[in-house]
């Protein structure tokens, strides 16, 4: 039985046209998201790989001083605001966020479309700077008086894309506030929602408060260019300081924009391969909301070199080390789930094992520069390039392939090939680890970031950085092949191949258009494994009965 | 079907039929959005206050703004959220003539508003590029302006939708709840703004 409430639905284009189109399907909008996220996730790829190229020697010989920066401005740019802001925030949160709270569709559907047509035309824009102008130069924190002195025009378009992906970013946040908040199926309580809804509500408002601030900090920065006010430019009695404040305010919670939901999305791929309930869910919850308190006032640990007063640094860096403590209850958690646990080490499971260890390392790094003495030594170097790198790749980037593994059956209805998979993983943890753990110590022994040429004593482990590039290169074609040619010929995965008790698995694979063929289930236990049918409190409703009714029913 | 599901279909299928018309969240997801339009606004006044904390202006740039306008000015914004009010309060009644009245009046006090900030425009002794205090006097007050001007243009088309048969009535007043909402906000920033440029 299909239940079509929406007779607009059925208008829209079917089969892969949809995903061209101005869909108002969560789920096409979802795939959107990620598709498009991918295409620039290879661009900024490919300039990463530009980037670690030209480090291979000491001397700037493979790409001209200019053209390194706008590569280096290019490469952050695209890989922050283009790839994991939005795969990992509309992308996942599309598909995922309407099943978890039982609806059939976002709260704002048509909003929805526009804040995801709204990014290839900014990604569009910002790559076509750097074959008609020449793209910004002055790195994806455009600080003045840098931005305000390099070529204008590049910088400017630079603002406009950043201008568009942010309304687009802060639509979806609007959007997930309220599904999450109003849409939940009646019955449903808001403890009782998969910890990826926990995740997205936190990044939401994180969204909605410091997106805009940035938003109106580049108005200001781009009147600075264009009309010569000077309210960041020290030559016409301007503050730089202050961009960084304003930067910063939004570009530190971005870090947890990018974090919190790949946390929400190891929360739900662990305790289905562990066959245990994800362990300690209100610290959880708690864990999210303090992050999110807290991440809103830390942005000054970015500034500690910037003149700040002592006052400010004492302040920063104590906020700074708390955030280490929700982020270990976090940790720890996830560590107990696993402990004992009836552990599959497929592809999904090893992602997720291996953003554990990397973004520990991230975390422990990310304390050290907490600390201002330390911090002082080591800014704007390539460890804190190393530290980042742990953080967003190592954590998020990770989260992602391993989000691919576990939700992949689900979108296509085939499993993916789990040696390629097993391969995709191990080239891309060695190349990962290669590439970024050295330049901790590059670092360390000072040598700088964002420079094309560096002190020879450095080529040696530069070149091992390299050789960990080239490795996360290749490892992306066993990644390709195997997306590809499974949605071909891979195993029928069935509703429910990993037997998990979260409402996206207990219906067909793919889903139907508003999601279930009946009612939404209410799931009243997401994680509800490896308790016997009558420990559990609700048993009638909880995802466990359903799954083995659905089971019931097909054979 | 199970038993269990067609039981929880037949109990909740008037609650969700009423959930997809999503009528209830647009005010709310509208909220959300000014909470992101005043951190814009915070962003600004945060600027503002550090600029004048910490970068003295060069001599001969301090200037005594003429509180008149000004004042004359918020004293309009104030009026014209209560007389939206009452427009809304007319529509309530089911008296749209009379509800059409007060969005006119609204809609005249907002661009009586905007002709009063065009006129002090011109009559200031400094010009956007001339110091940092007259950036961001032009910067935050412009930005306040646009919005105004988005929110009169907001008004004469809920004034349109408004008449007697047209697209707002008692059972559609979402349009004029929305765009109420919104003058609100805009009239609250510019009281904070009025406090902060003109008195602070």
């Amino acid at each position: 039985m299909t239940l079509s409430l929406n007779p607009s639905e059925s208008l829209q284009p079917q089969g892969w046209l949809r995903y061209l189109s101005f869909s108002t399907d969560h789920k096409v909008i979802g795939l959107q998201y990620i598709v498009c996220g991918f295409l620039f996730y290879l661009i900024g790829g490919a300039l990463a790989g530009a980037i670690r190229t030209e480090l291979v020697t000491p001397l700037s010989d493979f790409l001209p001083r200019e053209t390194y920066n706008e590569v280096l401005t290019l490469h952050g740019t695209v890989m922050i605001f283009l790839w994991i802001v939005p795969v990992v925030n509309g992308g996942f949160g599309n598909y995922l966020i309407p099943f978890y709270v039982g609806a059939r569709d976002m709260a704002f559907p048509r909003l929805n479309a526009v804040a995801f047509w709204l990014i290839p035309p900014a990604g569009i824009l910002l790559i076509s700077s750097y074959f008609v102008t020449g793209a910004a130069q002055s790195g994806w924190t455009a600080y003045p008086p840098l931005s305000i002195t390099t070529p204008a025009t590049g910088q400017i378009i630079w603002i406009l894309s950043v201008l568009l992906l942010g309304g687009s970013s802060i639509f979806g946040g609007i959007n997930f506030i309220a599904t999450i908040l109003k849409l939940r199926r009646p019955g449903l309580g808001l403890m009782q929602l998969p910890m990826y809804c926990w995740a997205m509500l936190g990044t939401s408002i994180l969204v909605v408060l410091s997106t805009p601030v940035l938003a109106g900090t580049l108005v200001l920065l781009s009147f600075d260019i264009i009309a010569h006010t000077g309210f960041f430019n020290p030559a016409l009695g301007g503050n730089a300081v202050v961009y960084q404040h304003l930067f910063w305010f939004y570009s530190h919670p971005a870090v947890y924009i990018m974090v919190l939901p790949a946390f929400g999305l190891v929360s739900e791929i662990l305790p289905v391969h562990a066959r245990k309930p994800l362990f300690g869910y209100t610290t959880m919850v708690y864990s999210i909301m303090a992050i999110v308190f807290l991440g809103l006032i830390v942005w000054a640990h970015h500034m500690f070199t910037s003149g700040t007063p002592p006052w400010m640094r004492l302040f920063f860096t104590i906020a700074t080390a708390f955030i280490a403590v929700p982020t270990g209850i976090k940790f720890f958690n996830w560590l107990a789930t696993l402990w004992g646990g009836k552990i599959s080490l497929n592809t999904a499971m090893l992602f997720c094992c291996g953003f554990i260890v990397n973004f520990v390392f991230g975390g422990i790094t990310g304390v050290a520069l907490a600390q201002v003495p330390f911090d002082i030594h080591v800014h704007d170097t390539y460890f804190v390039v190393g530290h980042f790198h742990y953080i967003v790749y190592g954590g998020t980037v990770f989260v992602i392939f391993a989000s691919i593994y576990h939700w992949y059956p689900k979108v296509t209805g085939r499993m993916l090939n789990e040696p390629l998979g097993q391969l995709h993983f191990w080239l891309t943890f060695v190349g990962f680890n290669l590439c970024f753990a050295p330049q901790h110590w590059l670092g360390l022994n000072g040598m700088p970031r964002r420079v094309a040429e560096y002190d020879p004593q450095f080529t040696l482990i530069n070149q091992f950085s390299s050789a960990g590039a080239l490795l996360m290169a290749i490892s992306t074609f066993p990644f390709l092949i195997n997306v590809v040619k499974s949605a071909f010929n891979g195993a029928p995965a069935g509703d429910n191949p990993w037997n998990a008790l979260t409402p996206e698995w207990l219906t067909s694979s793919p889903p139907p258009v508003e999601n279930w063929h009946g009612e939404p289930p209410l799931v009243h236990e997401p994680y509800g494994y490896g308790v016997t049918p009558g420990q559990l409190s609700l048993e009638a409703s909880s995802g466990r009965d359903l799954w083995n009714l659905g089971q019931g029913d097909q054979r | 079907m199970t038993s269990l599901q067609s039981e929880s279909l037949s109990q909740h299928a008037g609650e969700e039929a009423h959930a997809e018309g999503h009528g209830d969240h647009r005010i709310f997801g509208l909220a959300t959005f000014l909470v992101a339009d005043g951190m814009t606004f915070a962003g600004f006044f945060a600027a503002y206050l550090t600029f004048r904390a910490v970068n003295p202006l060069p001599s001969g740039h301090n200037y005594e703004l003429e509180l008149l306008l000004p004042t004359v000015n918020t004293l309009l914004l104030l009026v014209s959220s209560f007389t939206f009010h009452r427009a809304g309060a007319a529509l309530r009644r089911g008296n749209h003539p009379l509800c059409q009245r007060w969005l006119l009046v609204t809609a005249a006090l907002g661009f009586s508003f905007l002709a009063g900030q065009m006129k002090e425009y011109f009559s200031l002794p400094f010009g956007l590029t001339d110091n940092l205090f007259a950036s961001t006097f032009y910067a935050i007050t412009g930005f306040h302006g646009l919005h105004v001007t988005l929110g009169g243009l907001m008004i004469l088309i809920v004034w349109w939708q408004s008449r007697e048969g047209g697209r707002i009535s008692i059972d559609n007043q979402f349009p004029l709840e929305a765009a109420e909402l919104y003058w609100h906000f805009v009239d609250g920033i510019w009281v904070i703004l009025y406090g902060l440029l003109y008195l602070l």
